[in-house]
């Protein structure tokens, strides 16, 4: 039997604790645990009254995302401004990091910021490592050659009291993208055409890597943006094979290694590719060079159009139809053709500083459109002063955008950041269900460099006529 | 967590693909620090308008409803969010099992850490549950099947441990914690540590 193995099969053997039988799965060894403020209280409690400690607080990185507010907090009393509920979970998380000595990024840390913004941001997230969060979009880390994958709070409680999770193996899919491209065509398109194209359940019980030219192509940001929304597809986890420009990324990062063991690292990390001979168990291809912009136009990231192609329909299937309905969408018409209400850049799949960058490209010197409101939340606070110091914060003001704290705000509309009933919303997010930015919001998932050309037109819009060189 | 050997009760029937987590649970409904009493919160906004009040329409507010244990939903079921918000509020609701063509992973996975039965059944049989709302069908954990009340019967695949730990109610907490010595010993011998 060959030895060669995938990237994924090669970081799950070395965290392997005890191995998977047919009547138990495998003990798995955690590297690290983020942790947020809404998918924990309960894990606490549990450690609480059991009286277990948590094995290792060293291995956690802990912040406070989902239900922040956007808005300056200076003081408790700013708390006030969200709900009450949201604010006793923000202040108990608080309470359980103090006492079971965790380090917190809590408001005041330049460190805060969405989980998946500040990991890599801040080194922590590495190639090889084993890294789960109470939160799907955990699966953004598999960008460094990570496995990384969300988990509920059951699970969340095994791994503070163990540092370990009972998991059985997963199967895997490679996704070939062949290719580049084209101007004014980014990582969101890509991962919106792969997901219309293997169904929002074509990666159920797979970890699916990503891998070819226009891979290798890109950036970390947009690397990120891919695994993001990898769970959209139904897979747990997403990887790419870390390679200079993953080292590039982390050289010099507050938690990478230094020195002599920055070297020793980076000779482990590029070990970390499939072999020429491993086997995966299910493969697709898509060719990155006939993508254009995409937007979805239905209530799953699967249901997604080129943005100058109509909409299809399925006149016999009842959830397409109600999803059409929900929408308000017609039939046979472009997106182009709608009106746009508010327009959302930010999330763990498109706030980070390109992004910003790519729809303050378009923004600059135009204004938004009469009657839209657009709201830009940056993906940590390190991104925040980033992009001051490069005055993107001038441009989104001046054309008459919202540019607020970091946080997961209108994606997941937990923090009083929502879109109003029947309100039409082009959002960099990764989610458009029903309801999810707000009861009865309907929701286009785009690039930001289309959020930004719809939030200019008031339409939902063609970012390519817009562009410019800089 | 309570042993559970067998779950009977007559269905409820939501045909609508890709039920996600946000349809179960919206997030407004997670800033919560319990697990506890979130079934009022269940399928919320299918459930109530704008002003809170029940729509007639839709299958929980309908008489067939009360006290049925067994939820029937469209293709690929649990897609989304990794919230465990959403089977702890089924389950308070009084839901015992999921019945769909697919699970989505990580919702199946936080199922059957509280009690709450996924069930993956083939398109005919799902064809069957999906025309015939409310038959009564028992779901046999220790045997894997699922029987109608016609005597009809499929069985149904379930992870050999989760099962092990239903039947016997069985804390998995506790099983990594006896493995102790193979964590520390992980952690000694590792040839990196993170």
């Amino acid at each position: 039997m060959s030895n060669d193995k995938t990237l994924f099969e090669k970081v799950w053997d070395d965290h392997v604790v005890v191995a998977e039988t047919p009547d138990t799965p495998a003990i798995l060894y955690v590297d690290l645990h983020i942790i947020h403020e809404v998918t924990t209280p309960q894990a606490f409690s549990l450690l609480r009254e059991k009286r277990f400690p948590v094995r290792r607080p060293d291995l956690i990185l802990a912040t406070m995302d989902h239900s922040t507010p956007t808005t300056p907090v200076t003081t408790f009393k700013d708390l006030d401004v969200v709900a009450e509920g949201a604010a006793n979970q923000i202040r108990q998380m608080e309470v359980n990091c103090k006492e079971f000595g965790i380090e917190l990024f809590g408001f005041g840390s330049v460190e805060r910021g969405i989980v998946h913004v500040i990991g890599p941001e801040l080194g922590a997230t590495q190639p090889g490592k084993t890294i789960v969060c109470g939160d799907s979009h955990t699966s953004t880390h598999g960008a460094f050659g990570a496995l990384a994958f969300g988990i509920g709070t059951t699970e969340v409680g095994h791994v503070l009291a163990t540092q370990c999770l009972l998991q059985r193996r997963p199967r895997t899919l490679v996704i070939n993208v062949e290719g580049s491209l084209a101007k004014g065509v980014t990582a969101k398109d890509l991962i919106l055409g792969i997901i219309g194209i293997i169904g929002v359940d074509g990666g159920n019980g797979h970890v699916i890597e990503y891998r070819g030219d226009a891979i290798s192509a890109l950036s970390m940001d947009s690397r990120m943006t891919i695994c993001n929304m990898s769970i959209e597809a139904g897979a747990r986890a997403g990887m790419i094979a870390p390679d200079d420009t993953t080292f590039e990324f982390l050289n010099g990062r507050p938690r990478s290694p230094r020195g002599a063991d920055w070297d020793t690292s980076v000779a482990r990390w590029r070990e970390l590719r499939t072999d020429d001979g491993a086997k995966y168990d299910k493969s697709a291809s898509i060719s990155a060079s006939d993508l254009g912009p995409m937007v979805t136009f239905g209530t799953n990231p699967g249901m997604v159009v080129g943005i100058n192609d109509a909409v299809p329909d399925r006149p016999s299937d009842p959830s397409f139809r109600k999803a059409l309905d929900y929408m308000q969408i017609e039939a046979g018409k472009p997106m182009t053709h709608n009106d746009v209400d508010v327009v959302f850049v930010g999330s763990c799949a498109n706030s980070r500083l390109s992004d910003l960058q790519e729809a303050a490209n378009i923004v600059k010197g135009r204004k938004v459109a009469d009657g839209v409101r657009m709201l830009v939340v940056p993906g940590s606070q390190q991104i925040k002063k980033d992009a001051e110091s490069l005055g993107l914060d001038k441009i989104f003001v001046a054309a008459g955008a919202e540019w607020r704290e970091a946080g997961c705000s209108m994606c997941s509309g937990m923090n009083g950041d929502t879109v109003a009933k029947g309100k039409l919303a082009v959002s960099t997010s990764n989610r458009n269900f029903e309801g999810r930015q707000g009861v009865g919001a309907r929701t286009v998932l785009a690039s930001p460099m289309t959020a930004a050309a719809s939030a200019i037109t008031g339409k939902v819009a063609d970012p390519r006529p817009f562009l410019r060189d800089e | 967590m309570d042993s559970i050997g067998k779950i009977t009760s007559r269905t409820i029937v939501m045909p609508t693909n890709d039920i996600d987590t946000d349809q179960i649970i919206p997030a407004r409904f997670l800033t919560t620090t319990s697990r506890e009493g979130l079934g009022q919160f269940v399928f919320n906004d299918l459930r109530r308008d704008s002003n809170g009040d029940d729509i007639a329409d839709f299958v929980l507010n309908q008489p067939l409803a009360t006290g049925c244990a067994v939820l029937v939903g469209g293709n690929n079921f649990g897609c989304g969010s990794s919230r465990e918000h959403a089977p702890w509020a089924l389950l308070d609701y009084g839901f015992r099992a999921v019945i769909s063509t697919e699970i989505a992973d990580i919702f199946k996975n936080n199922s059957l850490k509280n009690g709450l039965i996924p069930v993956v059944v083939g398109a005919e049989m799902h064809q069957k549950l999906i025309a015939n709302p409310g038959i009564e069908v028992t779901i046999d954990i220790e045997t894997r099947t699922l029987t109608l009340e016609d005597g009809s019967a499929v069985q149904f695949p379930i992870d050999s441990f989760a099962r092990f730990c239903l039947l016997h109610g069985i804390d998995q907490l506790g099983f990594i914690q006896q493995q102790l010595a193979a964590i520390e010993s992980f952690e000694e011998q590792r040839s990196w540590t993170p």
